[in-house]
């Protein structure tokens, strides 16, 4: 995914620019975590990767699956890997099935829609993606209310896979549901993508499920990315103030720290902002951050660190060393 | 308020709703079946403490709170609140008593009339009960309690609609019309878990130091153990109806005794990818409290039963300890 730029039109000709230069990159079998808070447009983001937005949106930047560009055309383009490359696990599975057929039909469909098979080779394939999903086949027949909130969650996961996709995008998968049973979610999410070659990724505001699942992950706010790294380096080596700030605010189950939230609230994204967008909450601004907006820069390696933050500049390497061991409890 | 300091002391609480009784059940002359919501459960709390209920959804924490608040009737067991049994009260009685215990709910987005200015929300209580006789009074109480939920200087907040605060601000602004009526008792279900985090810390924060002041006691509902963990005093672990681990908050987390806590705390994501958490997953869901198990509650899911666990049903014990467990092998 490179530059993906999303603007909403406002009634009244305002424009919201939701997401700004999302870039990312997913290799096959990897799971890959979007961070952020509610109306940091990682929702939006993923949902213009699959051309799923409403008619006011305007996206820009391309998203490429094996090398071709798959936004170049619109709608036209998108469409022949809509559930076939690219399937979606939304949040909230109640809404997202139809409570008047049977789970088996909803998970036949997009097969008989994508693959033009035969109603009895989809209605078998229904079957074994129940299976594959931790439900009997012979559930096919009953309908959403009879499930509880994982299973239907896992039906939804069945659905998506039904095309065999390359790629999942997870929006909130386990947001409604309660631990265990978001565990056990989890737990099929990562097996599937080892087991199937399958890549993830996890949209989530939960940090600590995003560093048990996930390789690498993105911290998104106010439309942009503004960290990438390995989780392990997002939690060890941590070098936005946003992203340190947010696992403060973080309670640690056995931790003894304190926990501390964010002052302040994220930017109106209908109006311009200068500067850095994070600097109203930063506890750590310089005078550059007023003047400058910070682009994603990639700082360190092995694996691929990037940051978007003027304190991390190659001048200012004293403070960052500061800003590290601040950020590593 | 009694001499031990107890605000708060349920015992024995049961409540229960019946399950909806179809035709056919009528014809074939079915007995009429209950859901046990809460089945059993005992606890105190204190003036100055914080109490954390946890368990998953369907274990009995929210109707707990609605049982204590009396907007459910309960079958069976007592509350008393501040010495006295508010049990078996009638409503005229109860309602100078319900003004000390407030309840606060999860969605601050839907708590709120989106029509009433600030001013109103937190003044409405104060209307209900006839309290405050004049507006200026009123308006004094109001600015009081706003400032008391953190949302200072007052005036800046007075006038506002709900739209034109942030989550974290609706949520206080929900706390405030619980605080302007000085109760002695704050119910606070899932305070948090509709805002962003990073300002779920302040509001938990607040309810901390409020209670910290000695005035008032919390009685927490979460279904978050790190949330528990870190600012309730002690946890209070329910499934299906009753409690099954109650003591100090950082003992039940470091050192738990029941297989289901155990469980419970083994599958919370932990925010270091070094320290990967071995989940111990539980197969199925909560059993439904239509037909909870014979003996042991949790013994259907747990990974240590024996057949003993089939026949008695384990109570809390130590019964008077600091920290107890209801299971017969812990």
């Amino acid at each position: 995914m490179r530059d993906l730029n999303v603007w909403f039109t406002l009634p009244g000709g305002r424009e919201l620019h939701a997401v700004q230069g999302v870039r990312f990159d997913l290799d096959a079998g990897e799971r890959f975590g979007l961070v952020g808070e509610s109306g940091c447009g990682k929702t939006t983001s993923i949902l213009a990767m699959m051309g799923l937005l409403p008619p006011n949106a305007s996206v820009a930047g391309e998203v490429r699956l094996a090398g071709t560009n798959i936004l170049a055309g619109g709608e036209d383009t998108v469409r022949p890997h809509r559930w076939t490359d690219l399937a979606m696990v939304f949040q909230g599975a109640m809404n997202a099935l139809n409570p008047v057929r049977t789970v088996g039909a909803q998970i036949a469909e997009p097969i008989l829609l994508h693959r033009e098979s035969s109603a009895a080779f989809a209605k078998k394939r229904a079957g074994e993606l129940l299976e594959l999903v931790g439900i009997p086949a012979s559930s096919a027949v009953r309908y959403p209310h009879e499930f509880s909130g994982g299973m239907r969650q896992r039906v939804t996961i069945a659905m998506a896979l039904a095309c065999e996709p390359k790629v999942l995008l997870a929006d909130e998968p386990t947001t409604a549901l309660d631990v265990m049973v978001q565990a056990q979610i989890l737990d099929l999410l990562v097996r599937l993508s080892d087991e199937l070659g399958l890549a993830l990724v996890l949209v989530t505001h939960d940090l600590p499920v995003v560093a048990q699942i996930c390789q690498r992950a993105g911290v998104m706010y106010a439309g942009e990315i503004v960290e990438t790294a390995a989780t392990d380096d997002l939690f060890h080596a941590t070098r936005h103030p946003y992203t340190r700030l947010l696992f403060a605010a973080t309670p640690d189950l056995y931790g003894d720290e304190e926990v501390v939230s964010i002052p302040g609230t994220p930017p109106r994204l209908d109006e311009p902002v200068t500067g850095c967008p994070f600097r109203p909450r930063c506890d750590s601004v310089i005078a550059r951050c007023e003047l400058e907006r910070p682009l994603l820069r990639l700082v360190g390696g092995p694996a691929p660190h990037e940051v978007a933050c003027h304190r991390d500049d190659a001048g200012g390497s004293a403070d960052r060393e500061q800003l590290v061991t601040g950020g590593t409890p | 308020m009694t001499s031990d300091g107890v605000l708060l002391n349920v015992a024995d609480l049961r409540t229960r709703y019946p399950v909806r009784r179809t035709i056919a059940d009528r014809l074939a002359r079915r007995p009429r079946q209950w859901v046990r919501a809460v089945d059993g459960l005992s606890f105190s709390l204190r003036r100055g403490e914080m109490i954390a209920l946890v368990g998953e959804s369907g274990c009995g924490k929210t109707t707990t709170a609605q049982t204590i608040l009396r907007m459910v009737e309960s079958a069976g067991g007592t509350i008393t609140v501040d010495g006295q049994d508010i049990t078996a009260l009638s409503q005229r009685r109860l309602r100078p008593l319900r003004r000390g215990i407030q309840m606060i709910y999860q969605d601050p987005y839907e708590s709120l009339d989106p029509r009433f200015r600030v001013r109103q929300t937190v003044a409405e209580p104060l209307l209900v009960h006839g309290m405050g006789a004049s507006r200026a009074e009123r308006d004094v109480l109001v600015s009081e309690a706003l400032e008391r939920a953190g949302l200072a200087p007052a005036r800046l907040y007075l006038d506002r609609y709900p739209h034109e605060l942030s989550g974290g601000q609706r949520q206080r602004v929900a706390i405030a019309a619980a605080l302007v009526l000085d109760p002695v008792l704050l119910l606070a279900d899932e305070p948090v878990s509709m805002l962003d985090v990073s300002v779920r810390a302040g509001v938990l924060a607040l309810l901390d130091g409020l209670r910290r002041d000695g005035r008032l006691g919390v009685l927490m509902i979460t279904h978050d153990l790190s949330t528990a963990a870190h600012f309730a005093d002690r946890i209070a672990v329910m499934y299906l109806g009753r409690i099954v681990e109650y003591g100090p908050a950082r003992e039940v987390i470091s050192d738990p005794k029941h297989p289901y806590t155990k469980a419970l705390l083994s599958v919370v994501p932990d925010r270091d990818p070094r320290r990967r958490t071995r989940a111990q997953i539980l197969s199925g869901e909560t059993p439904n409290p239509v037909a909870i198990p014979a003996g042991c509650r949790f013994r259907p899911r747990c990974p240590i039963a024996e057949s003993q666990c089939a026949e008695v049903d384990p109570q809390l014990e130590p019964p008077s300890g600091r920290h107890r467990v209801a299971c017969l092998l812990a």
